[in-house]
């Protein structure tokens, strides 16, 4: 909310003057976000009332262009000023763009020699043909808003010419910018915001809604809340005789300038004035268009209403709208209707000022999305006591600026609800600062806000303190909304900082060190760690190649996603990561390795409705598990994409692309920084390559794949050739914890080899394991140091060559010893895997 | 060799005399000596060490000296001897040492090539920050809690006293996911950890809650739709506002240097009574010391415990919550958040594998 500062300390009863600064820091201290503090201008020099004497349209140019002639002085003043011996013209040529203003009328002048904001400096100069002497400004260009529709027009009346605008213009104000909580409606206003200025400088304050409120004689109109629970209050007031053509005064459109609010005409100028200084949004409807009594209630369904802005919505019906024969006329709290509205020659005014319930309010706005000034208030809730008082305001501002009469009758439906009493210990606000106040600070700070208080004890026979809120203040429903009070009021810079004992904690979990372990793990392996948005396009699953029932394309789809094309949330790292991956490419990097670790969103085949659980009280053990049973799972995964080098070309010789098999071993690099050995399979799964994909297992249990993409994906999601990737569920590998140290033998060992020839189709994995086995608790080591197929060990076999470690845990091994024991190895293998050795 | 000599006539055996000897050393010491290398000396040594070197042919005559001359001429000879091979070892030693010296010369290289076949990799710093924070809290007695992404509403505001159709709730900026009335939603803080933490764990409850989280803001220099927060919950009987106080001054000294303060001001959250803001003051802000906004806090809202089934008058606690990368911009001086979540390895790469 926008706030000139002359309008706020209007209603505080101080003699002392208080600078922008002070009065934002003030706002600060208790509570109130200051966006910004700008001051208007700055404006110096000559800037003066101007009469248009004159006007003269210059035809010849493509847009309209007018040269005025402007009475810059009265003509007695001038007359005196002559008489003195002054030489000042009376009256300046000035050319001018703007058309929304005739003879006759008041203009702000800004003569040569003033200097405008941003530095804008006035002389007289030739433009379109004739010397401009001067400038006739728009309210922008004199720093009072962004009006630039045309130029400022002052009613007539209110000055004369040479006047000084700057003053008259009140130009030496700033602006202070305030972002209002959630839970403040009455800081929404003048009112609520120069009350909490009040309490922050520790002055008396004056209620901007104070205005007496004359006994009624009937009603103003014939009004029904059929809706109660929608509609708490309705009050309303008849002013006939309005003048139409009555202007609005120029102090209530220079404040409705300053709060960035349009002057539109008198009765909705005035109705956004007393909106702002009360805080209490107004509605005016042409009483002559209305049909039959007023009806407050829900709309039906299918109804439909033609809104101020034209719009013809269709009627929801959980909204509250006011009717009358015609059916809806008002979307309550939100947005009136077009048929009932005031137009330029309404005369006979009716003001609605209502109270609204906040959550329907709030419901309304986003169904029509329709964020308005006045439902801003309401769904943060409106002072019920405050609709008289508004609206006796602003039907006086009525009679006073356009010769209204207004009707001795007031409808008030409805009532305020009261607000409920809250007792707490007289100390609690010490107890919860953890220090100790002023005596008779807590009370002193309650009857601040507008709480009646009174004094009691607990039944411990401690004091205690019973307050009624004030009936603006609906959110003080609770001990701890006072406290906040009294905390806020007395300075939270008073409250001490003091360390709470320590108490033992068992250090962080074994699944969080690992994560963290494998992090550094692929880090000094060369990996760079990014961490990727989850929101994925649904065509990335076609791009992968994955059958039409492939569990990975069941997603959780967001309803409202920043890319409308990015609408789902993966089920596995890789999307974001490939993603990300290209980004790099692009920018220049070959040689990209990168990891992620995250977790992934597995919707269920069918989705389990969340249950309604209510927050009274610890929801029961089966709420929280039917809870947990409608979110999906969202494991933890680890996923690398690598492409380019994997080790550098460099001054040593060439360099060794990133291959399948980095993509293996940077899950056995995962699986070893888990303490865990991973078991590795030939796989066919897209969008791995068909001959170049692993599974990875846990004994059985398959975690993830790895090696190389798919020529295809790599060609559909445009990534650098033989780009790899793996992908594990980190969560799925078992926890080691106390695993058992080995006793490493003291005793020396028998080196051994042997070369092995198998089908070439016999995974290498497979034969170590088994040569393990066959080799017993003497075989320590076992290290395959070459790979090899060619004509001698014959067509589809290779012969995979391995370096045998034995020893003996408790003696020195013989010779004889290992070779049974080796010969056993192979033995296993020749049975096994039909291995021969080779000659 | 000469015949036995039984009469002493020195003359028959020349080869033993004093000046003999002494010039079958002279010759040695100067071939020794001379010998450029090692191979030379190799060559150089059976002439004078070897079977047919002088001093061993002198050696052998010594039987056809009178007994009582054999003695005197032994000594003489051994000494001649251990002149020539001390010469030898002496040459020999020389030569190996200036030998070593050139080949570990010749082996030298240039120490300042580059060997970075494999180039380490990197933590984003996100994780990093994120781990030393928690350790912090580790370190005052706090455990690690954790939660998942996509959450509940229940535990994402209903729990949290956000009323329904209250602004509060709007102000967050959503992400809602499909069907509309799901009531699943992106979380938008890591406060539905501290619920989750509440109902799961024993009181006295002390929890840190790193995270990533979601709100629809469009991606700029100061904003992500997906960030990182840390949040931190106390619940236990006592808890003041000082305590929060006390706690955030003394993490604030841990991330910002042992000068860093922090204060407090009023401000509003559903799921905190009273609420605030916690401005940070440190020495190296950019610009200079100063104040800078980190995130929000307060002591937990009595509604929020209710929920949780915990007695309002018996326990009370306290809780925060900071952006990470907001803190991470400000502390390390990264002017556009895109850096953090665009993944160029570039702007990772630097901070290795700590949070600096």
């Amino acid at each position: 909310m926008r706030v000139p500062v002359s309008w706020l300390t209007e209603h505080l009863e101080t003699d002392e003057t208080y600078s922008a600064e002070q009065i934002a820091d003030a706002f600060v201290r208790v509570g109130l976000e200051v966006e910004e503090v700008t001051p208007l201008g700055p404006v110096t020099g000559p800037v003066v009332v101007g009469r248009v004497a004159e006007i003269e349209e210059l035809t010849e140019f493509k847009k309209p262009i007018r040269y005025c002639t402007v009475e810059v002085y009265e003509a007695d003043d001038h007359a005196e000023m002559v008489a003195d011996g002054s030489d000042e013209p009376r009256t300046r040529g000035i050319v001018c763009g703007a058309t929304n203003f005739v003879e006759g009328d008041l203009v702000a002048v800004a003569l040569p020699g003033a200097v405008l904001p941003g530095g804008f400096a006035i002389s007289a100069r030739k433009t379109y043909g004739r010397i401009s002497d001067g400038m006739i400004c728009s309210a922008r260009e004199l720093g009072l808003g962004d009006e630039h529709s045309g130029i400022l027009v002052l009613p007539s009346g209110e000055a004369a010419a040479g006047d000084d605008a700057i003053e008259l213009l009140g130009l030496d104000e700033t602006i202070i910018e305030l972002s209002i909580t959630p839970d403040r409606g009455y800081a929404f206003s003048i009112r609520g915001l120069a009350r909490e200025l009040a309490c922050a400088l520790d002055v008396t304050g004056r209620d901007a809604a104070a205005v007496d409120v004359p006994e009624a004689e009937g009603d103003a109109y014939p009004v029904r809340i059929e809706d109660g629970e929608g509609c708490e209050r309705f009050v309303a007031r008849r002013v006939t005789g309005v003048d139409p053509t009555a202007p609005t005064p120029w102090w209530v459109r220079r404040r409705l300038m300053l709060a960035g609010i349009r002057s539109i005409s008198l009765t909705v100028d005035v109705t956004n004035y007393v909106m702002l200084e009360t805080g209490q949004p107004m509605h005016a409807f042409d009483t002559s268009t209305l049909r039959g009594d007023i009806v407050v209630r829900r709309a039906k369904a299918g109804e439909t209403l033609t809104t101020l802005d034209d719009v013809e919505r269709t009627l929801d019906d959980d909204d509250i709208v006011v009717a009358d024969d015609s059916g809806p006329i008002s979307l309550a709290g939100v947005m009136g209707g077009a048929s009932t509205e005031v137009r330029p020659d309404s005369t006979d005014i009716l003001l609605e000022a209502a109270i609204w319930d906040p959550p329907s309010i709030a419901r309304a706005v986003r169904r029509h999305k329709l964020p308005s000034e006045a439902a801003k208030r309401f769904e943060r809730s409106v002072d019920p006591q405050l609709p008289p008082h508004a609206l006796e305001r602003a039907a006086r501002l009525l009679r006073d600026n356009a010769d209204g009469n207004i009707q001795p009758g007031r409808t008030d439906e409805g009532g305020a609800r009261p607000l409920a009493p809250v007792t707490m210990p007289m100390s609690l606000p010490d107890k919860v600062a953890g220090t100790e106040y002023e005596r008779g600070a807590t009370a002193r700070r309650l009857a601040q806000i507008g709480c009646a208080i009174e004094v009691g004890s607990t039944d411990d026979g401690k004091p205690s303190v019973t307050v009624v809120p004030p009936s603006w203040r609906p959110d003080l429903v609770e001990p701890a909304d006072l406290v906040e009070e009294v905390l806020r009021l007395e300075g939270y810079d008073t409250i001490p900082s003091e360390l709470p004992a320590a108490r033992p904690g068992k250090g962080t979990t074994a699944a969080q060190r690992r994560k963290r372990t494998v992090g550094r793990a692929l880090a000094e392996a060369g990996y760079v760690e990014v961490l990727p948005f989850p929101f994925v396009s649904p065509s990335v699953w076609d791009a992968f190649g994955l059958a039409e029932d492939d569990s990975r394309r069941r997603t959780v789809t967001v309803l409202n996603p920043l890319e409308a094309d990015r609408s789902e949330l993966s089920t596995t790292l890789l999307p974001p990561l490939l993603d990300t991956l290209v980004r790099n490419v692009s920018r220049g990097m070959r040689d990209v390795a990168l990891f992620h670790i995250g977790q992934v969103v597995l919707p269920m085949a069918e989705q389990v409705p969340v249950p309604s659980v209510g927050v009274a009280d610890r929801p029961s053990e089966a709420d929280l598990a039917s809870l947990q049973a409608a979110l999906p799972t969202q494991p933890t995964h680890v996923a690398v994409v690598l492409a380019g080098n994997r080790q550098r070309a460099g001054w040593w010789g060439p360099g060794e692309p990133a291959s399948w098999a980095d993509a293996v071993q940077a899950a056995r690099i995962v699986a070893e920084a888990s303490g865990v050995e991973l078991t590795v399979r030939a796989a066919e799964l897209a969008p791995w390559h068909p001959g170049r994909c692993a599974r990875l297992l846990d004994g059985d249990v398959p975690l993830g794949y790895a090696g190389e993409l798919h020529p295809k994906v790599v060609d559909a999601l445009g990534l650098p050739k033989r780009t790899c990737a793996m992908e594990l569920k980190l969560d799925g590998l078992p926890l080691v914890e106390r695993r058992p140290a080995p006793s490493p033998s003291p005793y020396p060992p028998v080196l051994l080899d042997v070369a092995l020839v198998v089908d070439a189709d016999v995974p290498v994995d497979e034969v170590a394991t088994t040569l393990r086995g066959g080799g017993g608790d003497l075989l320590e080591d076992l290290h395959l140091f070459d790979v090899f197929t060619g004509e001698q060990v014959g067509e589809g076999k290779r012969s995979l060559a391995y370096a045998l470690r034995f020893r003996a845990q408790d003696r020195t091994l013989t010779l004889d010893e290992a070779t049974t024991a080796r010969d056993a190895a192979v033995a296993a293998a020749t049975e096994r895997h039909g291995a021969t050795l080779r000659a | 060799m000469s015949a036995a000599n039984d009469s002493y006539d020195p003359k028959q055996v020349a080869a033993l005399a004093p000046e003999t000897l002494q010039a079958a050393v002279e010759q040695a010491r100067k071939e020794f000596t001379t010998a450029a290398d090692l191979d030379a000396l190799a060559a150089a040594k059976p002439a004078h060490l070897g079977d047919k070197a002088p001093l061993m042919v002198a050696r052998r005559e010594i039987g056809a000296l009178p007994p009582q001359a054999r003695s005197d001429a032994g000594k003489r000879v051994n000494e001649a001897q251990k002149t020539v091979r001390d010469a030898f070892d002496e040459r020999r030693a020389e030569l190996v040492a200036e030998r070593d010296a050139r080949v570990l010369r010749e082996e030298g290289v240039d120490v300042t090539l580059p060997w970075d076949r494999v180039p380490r990799g990197a933590r984003h710093p996100i994780t990093t920050i994120s781990e030393r924070i928690a350790d912090v809290f580790v370190g005052m007695g706090y455990e690690i809690a954790e939660g998942p992404e996509l959450e509940t509403e229940w535990f994402n505001f209903d729990a949290l006293n956000f009323k329904k159709d209250h602004p509060a709730r709007t102000m967050q900026d959503t992400f809602y996911v499909a069907p509309a009335d799901s009531g699943l939603v992106l979380r938008t803080h890591t406060s539905p950890v501290q619920i989750r933490a509440l109902l799961e764990r024993d009181l006295p409850v002390y929890v840190v809650c790193p995270g990533r989280t979601f709100r629809t803001d469009e991606l700029d220099a100061t904003h992500t739709p997906v960030f990182h927060q840390v949040e931190g919950l106390a619940v236990d009987k006592g808890l003041t506002m000082a305590h929060l106080k006390g706690t955030l001054d003394a993490f604030a000294r841990a991330m910002f240097g042992d000068k860093a303060k922090i204060r407090l001001r009023p401000s509003y959250f559903p799921f905190t009574e009273p609420s605030a803001e916690p401005d940070v003051w440190f020495e190296e802000k950019k610009g200079g010391p100063g104040w800078v906004e980190w995130g929000g806090c307060g002591m937990v809202n009595p509604n929020v415990l209710r929920a949780c089934g915990i007695d309002p008058d018996v326990y009370s606690g306290f809780a925060f919550g900071m952006g990470i990368e907001r803190t991470l911009q400000f502390r390390n001086g990264i002017p556009d958040m895109r850096d953090m979540v665009e993944g160029d390895a570039r702007f990772t790469m630097p901070f290795g594998t700590e949070a600096f």
